[in-house]
């Protein structure tokens, strides 16, 4: 990997799912150890943003580029957290199991002694020792939500996708995450997809508004007109008293931005 | 030796070794243990995977293979085979592109091949009386040839499963996750969904096109309360199969009843039962 390719490329990407475009000419770059916040209105696109990432949508019109080759390529070297909410909880998986798909390669055989102890480690890392043998259904959504990113860290990913990691979790779990996050991000690249705006505030090096089109920030550059652009009519605070890119509460409740 | 005719379990046993006399029975008791492993790892794919209207649509489209077959005179097998195959790669390459209108499909798919058997069928001369087995089942129908067929799916199945059981796993719990991971996601679906209608096909002489989907769906979403690994479900339910198989063939053949339809009464008894009991534990627990 030369040091100039970034991360991740958007070039003028375009995509929709029948005829409306989700994403209108998207153009960004993320840079190495970048951590980029997605934020925006339901239906804006933030997903369809991480899919494309992830090689699991193909762009209509431009491309994407992830370490200078396709995505698809390049899959196995991001860490994918998915959104909580869709798993069936009476599947009969235990969480070792599901961290264990964190290193599947293709269609090659069996799991080694080394996947199962990277697997373990993982759990580990994420605090969630001890619950190896328990079914997924069994355990809380936030503890779902911790062997999911477990299960991304098994794939010694050089880029971590999350896809709102905090939707149903408490907030003291939340900073648990994003402080675990942070300590991740000294070593790989983070894009997390929030309805969260306070993750700017602390955490994030780059922020992407999206809504359709795509307006990206870098650390330096973080103001209220631009979350104004990304949400439309329904604007949120943001109050930078000398410090940078505070982010406050949104006029509306929690849920509906 | 008098006690021999005193308890009713010992009879039971005599009736049943009686039965053995015969060849149909031996041929029908050796299907009910393929079938059950059969069922026991494609059923809880298709109910993992969400396919029960699949293979429900997949079973009553073989039945226009069945009409065809007879009115031109090749093996209904065969007939229900290229039905089956046919229709569910079908459904399957349609509910890719259609996913929000997968279940209009499958109705159309399920009753267009069920009309074209009837109409082969009505065109056919004479008294089509075998129509009626394809529909609910004849023990007496299993021959020599399902056997060997019934053994070459199992075994295949059970070599496939181990062998590709992460990719598995991973498909059916999250496929995009699976997808990112580099499994070949299309691929996996249509082996599930070729294999799937091959061993409905087998499936359909002993217990009949129309009641081949209880045998798919009720032990495995039995097993699956019980089990913390899908290999485990596969397990438990082919178990859970093979109970249910054996009970209603001595039920059929001890009140002459259609094998199929008392298969499928015992599990769903069963059933019942069971959920009942995990309701009684978890009031007990709370």
């Amino acid at each position: 990997m030369a040091l100039d390719v970034p991360d991740i490329l958007f070039e003028d990407v375009w995509f929709s799912y029948n005829c409306s475009p989700a994403v209108r000419g998207a153009s960004f770059t993320v840079p190495q150890r970048e951590f980029l916040a997605i934020i925006g209105p339901n239906g804006g696109g933030k997903t369809t943003l991480l899919k494309l990432a992830l090689g699991l949508y193909r762009p209509q019109r431009g491309r994407v580029r992830v370490f200078g080759v396709e995505p698809r390529r390049a899959s196995r070297l991001l860490g994918y957290v998915p959104q909580n909410s869709n798993f069936s909880l009476d599947f009969p998986v235990t969480a070792l199991d599901v961290v264990l798909m964190g290193r599947l390669r293709g269609l090659k055989g069996f799991y080694e002694k080394q996947d199962k102890i990277k697997a373990q480690e993982a759990l580990e890392e994420i605090g969630m020792g001890g619950y190896e043998l328990v079914r997924m259904g069994e355990l809380s959504q936030g503890q779902r939500q911790r062997v999911l990113i477990a299960r991304a860290l098994a794939s010694e990913p050089k880029i971590l996708l999350l896809d709102e990691p905090t939707a149903s979790v408490d907030v003291e779990a939340q900073g648990i995450l994003y402080d675990k996050l942070r300590e991740l991000n000294k070593m790989i690249t983070i894009v997390v997809v929030s309805h969260d705006v306070s993750v700017i505030s602390s955490y994030a090096t780059a922020v992407a508004c999206v809504n359709g089109t795509v307006y990206y920030h870098s650390s330096n550059e973080i103001k209220p007109e631009m979350v104004k652009l990304a949400y439309g009519s329904c604007p949120v605070e943001i109050i930078a008293h000398g410090i940078p890119h505070r982010v406050l509460a949104r006029h509306e409740g929690k849920d509906n931005v | 030796m008098a006690f021999l005719t005193v308890s009713w379990p010992v009879t039971r046993v005599r009736i049943m070794f009686e039965a053995l006399q015969y060849d149909f029975m031996r041929n029908a008791l050796a299907a009910a243990c393929l079938t059950s492993v059969i069922c026991g790892i494609v059923g809880t794919m298709v109910v993992t995977k969400r396919l029960v209207a699949m293979a429900g649509g997949v079973a009553h489209a073989a039945y226009g293979g069945i009409g065809m077959a007879l009115f031109f005179g090749f093996s209904p097998q065969l007939g229900a085979m290229v039905f089956a195959l046919a229709s569910s790669l079908f459904m399957a390459w349609v509910t890719l592109k259609r996913q929000s209108r997968a279940d209009a499909i499958i109705g159309i798919v399920w009753a267009v091949g069920m009309a074209i058997g009837v109409l082969f069928a009505d065109l056919t001369p004479g008294y089509v009386a075998d129509l009626m087995s394809y529909l609910f089942g004849s023990i007496l129908m299993v021959t020599k040839t399902d056997i060997i067929f019934m053994t070459f799916m199992a075994v295949l199945l059970c070599a496939l499963v181990p062998l590709f059981y992460g990719q598995l796993l991973a498909y059916s719990y999250d496929e995009e996750f699976a997808r990112v991971r580099g499994v070949p996601v299309a691929h996996l679906h249509f082996a599930l969904i070729i294999l799937m209608s091959l061993s409905i096909v087998l499936v359909i002489r002993m217990i009949g096109l129309i009641l081949v989907i209880a045998l798919l769906s009720i032990p495995p979403y039995m097993a699956e309360k019980y089990c913390r690994s899908l290999a485990g479900m596969m397990v438990l339910s082919s178990l859970l199969s093979l109970a249910f198989s054996l009970s209603g063939l001595f039920l059929a053949y001890r009140f002459n009843l259609t094998s199929g339809a008392a298969i499928i009464i015992v599990a769903a008894a069963a059933y019942l039962a069971s959920e009942l009991w995990l309701r009684c534990r978890t009031a007990a627990r709370a």
